[in-house]
């Protein structure tokens, strides 16, 4: 009697716990509240950028600042959306943790080398498209791996990151291929080194990056995906949608946009910025 | 969680094999390594004991992570090529083993030290002594904390997720990003974890009950 | 050599040190906060107050056989849900105290459990009240007997504050992660680097463990 009465308890509790799981589990979004008038008030826009990406957003060991293309993108629309007072505050983010973190409502923005998919439309709103990538395959220089279709064989491994829509293509492109998902760029390169996959495979403006700073590597393959960037944005935010479409015709306008391209792409091997201009 | 179960489930099966091969393998060998290196430590051999030590010293105080990225990034680049899972499970051995060597040598030292001498007494070798006499009496002992360890095990074996090694909270991670669910995810992984180590803990609490009386 | 030389210049090794200084952070604070709230949960498991010392103990079963990594996950990526929206850094101080509480909540249980029972007999026969006996008497000892176990879950939590890395916490780990992240010739300074860092904390404390046992004994 006594031992039913506690496997009654523990089935009891079990269900009340996993009643409130699922309540918790099916809440929707937090981010209700009217993002830009928040920014307005505060005179901040909270962007998630990336810290692990050379020419995109990468950690500046000296003095601890995100650097890079979308970091700066993201300050010129600040400006733009703010005024001249206007603060950018900048979160670090992963493939992974990106879009948990807009829809939580930490970061206001996603600036960090993110495809615009069906998929993700259907949880996040896009701006336009603010840069065009397309996918590519980094190798060791020598590799036998020429372009995507070398991939395609069984036990190849290729090397991802989580939550990267690079991942998902491979899986098209090369359904054979079996694909290794690293946690960051950082992370996915130094596996490379280590043998661990035959390539590493992202957008070309991200591996052109890694080249640079990794000699014995090069990018191959060419563009065998349209990738086109854009800045993710939560759902029913449409005023602050519209601010941040508005402010990048401006800065594209006004050259703005493609100074801040050459700042960082202009010396990229490979890379022809002037066919990127607008 | 309904979706996602039945819309995964493969992967969170996959993800459940590895995670229990891997958990599985690492007590074997840990287990073993352990056992040698807590023997070190009881040896009469001065410099044997101060090996046994600094191992044990060593890989109690570096986070497993780090270990088992070192398997993942290093090894490969000078010794031998070797995959996520294999280094995950190899960092998770060394970590474990060094905690396992300590509760072995503390379940050694519980032993009456007489009945080592009395074996010797009788005509038997150290050796003979040790693994006839000493150690069952120490296993006997130290099953609940083993137990225990085979449970942090599983929990630990989670840093496989960090060197691509298929388990299931990489698994967890993958699903998360494709599904674009992130929490309703993490739960069923959660629960996946539950169903292994909720059991062992009860059943590890019930033997101590048991051995106590 | 070279290499070493060029990987411990002043800049990576300050950079290194800043993130020693977040694993400190989380580590001190949840330190305590876990040792005060592990005290409470396993005082409150062992005095079976009915159904709330049921409830806390299955809590606390739940969330000790979890891995630590989903735990973070629950509170950065699940708290908001619940309309409480942490930042990163107490994101992970939230995780590591919910942890670490429970696994001392079973450790000061078992403690209080050792403690001889004739001992509350002999303080209740002397006029202690029930409390009384388990503040002054019990507690003291069964704290006493359990630190060397305490200590080296203390120290599995600062281990265990490099998992952090994955939703960047900008810990130790991760600052040895971005360093050789750009430059792959660090990769071996950085590992021994962090490997000494980690061993330096988390062996002075286990030494520091044992000095405060033979004392106390």
């Amino acid at each position: 009697m006594k031992k039913l009465k506690r496997v009654l308890g523990a089935l009891g509790m079990l269900s009340l716990l996993a009643i409130v799981l699922t309540a918790c589990g099916s809440r929707k979004s937090l981010s209700q509240q009217d993002v830009l008038q928040n920014d307005r008030a505060s005179n901040t826009i909270t962007w998630g950028v990336k810290a692990d990406t050379k020419l995109f957003g990468l950690m500046d060991v000296k003095d601890n600042q995100v650097k890079g293309f979308d970091v700066d993108i993201a300050k010129a629309i600040t400006k733009r959306i703010l005024g001249k007072n206007g603060q950018a505050k900048f979160v670090q983010v992963t493939s992974q943790t990106r879009i948990p973190l807009l829809k939580n409502g930490n970061i206001d923005a996603i600036i960090a080398t993110m495809t615009i998919t069906p998929e993700r439309e259907k949880q996040v709103d896009f701006s336009t498209s603010y840069f065009d990538a397309g996918q590519s395959l980094l190798v060791k220089k020598g590799s036998n791996v020429k372009s995507v279709k070398d991939l395609n064989k069984t036990g190849t491994k290729v090397l991802g990151v989580t939550g990267a829509n690079s991942v998902a293509n491979i899986k098209k492109y090369a359904p054979k291929a079996r694909v290794l998902e690293l946690s960051d760029y950082a992370q996915a390169m130094t596996a490379l080194k280590s043998g661990q996959g035959v390539a590493l495979t992202t957008d070309n403006g991200i591996l052109y990056g890694m080249a640079s700073q990794n000699p014995g590597y090069k990018v191959v393959g060419g563009a065998f995906t349209k990738e086109p960037y854009g800045i993710a944005i939560n759902k029913g935010q449409g005023a602050f949608k519209k601010e941040v479409n508005q402010a990048l015709k401006e800065i594209e306008a006004d050259g703005t946009y493609n100074r801040i391209l050459k700042k960082w792409f202009g010396n990229v091997a490979g890379f022809n910025y002037k066919e990127a201009a607008r | 969680m309904v979706y996602i179960l039945t819309h995964y489930w493969s992967e969170l099966v996959q993800g459940l094999g590895y995670t229990l091969l891997s958990s599985v393998i690492a007590l074997v060998f840990s287990t073993i390594i352990g056992t040698m290196f807590a023997i070190f430590e009881v040896l009469p051999n001065k410099a044997m004991r101060v090996i046994g030590r600094i191992y044990i010293e060593l890989f109690r105080n570096i986070p497993l992570l780090v270990i088992a990225m070192f398997f993942y990034v290093i090894i490969p680049l000078y010794v031998a090529k070797i995959d996520g899972f294999t280094a995950g499970t190899i960092g998770l051995t060394i970590y474990t083993s060094s905690f396992i060597a300590e509760t072995v040598r503390a379940g050694i030292q519980s032993v009456d030290p007489g009945q080592m001498e009395g074996a010797r007494a009788n005509g038997m070798t150290y050796w003979q002594a040790m693994s006839k006499i000493v150690l069952p009496q120490a296993f006997k002992i130290i099953i609940p904390p083993l137990g225990n360890q085979f449970i942090n095990l599983v929990k630990n074996s989670s840093v496989l997720a960090f060197v691509a090694g298929f388990d299931l909270m990489y698994q967890a991670n993958s699903i998360a990003s494709l599904s674009l669910d992130t929490i309703n995810s993490y739960m069923v992984v959660g629960c996946f974890y539950l169903v292994i180590t909720l059991p062992l803990s009860y059943y590890m609490r019930h033997l101590e009950k048991r051995l106590a009386n | 050599m070279q290499n070493f030389i060029q990987a411990y210049s002043w800049v990576n090794i300050r950079f290194l040190l800043e993130g020693l200084w977040v694993t400190v952070e989380v580590s001190v604070v949840s330190i305590i906060a876990s040792f005060i709230i592990g005290s409470v949960l396993g005082v409150l498991r062992y005095v079976k107050i009915k159904y709330l010392s049921a409830v806390v103990g299955f809590v606390v079963d739940i969330v000790r056989n979890l891995p630590l990594i989903l735990i973070i996950f629950f509170t950065y990526f699940g708290l908001p849900h619940l309309g409480f929206k942490p930042g990163i850094l107490f994101a992970t101080i939230l995780a590591m105290t919910i942890f670490e509480s429970a696994m001392l909540a079973e450790i000061v249980r078992s403690g209080i459990l050792a403690v001889d029972y004739g001992q509350m007999e002999g303080a209740r026969a002397n006029g202690m009240t029930y409390v009384q006996a388990l503040w002054h008497i019990i507690f003291p000892q069964a704290i006493k007997k359990t630190i060397p176990t305490i200590v080296s879950q203390f120290i599995s939590l600062i281990k265990d504050t490099s998992l952090a890395t994955i939703i960047v916490l900008p810990e130790l780990l991760n600052h040895a992660q971005i360093i050789y992240g750009q430059n792959s010739a660090y990769i071996i300074p950085m590992f021994i680097m962090v490997a000494l860092m980690y061993f330096i904390i988390c062996y002075a404390l286990s030494v520091l463990s044992r000095i405060l046992d033979k004392k106390l004994a």
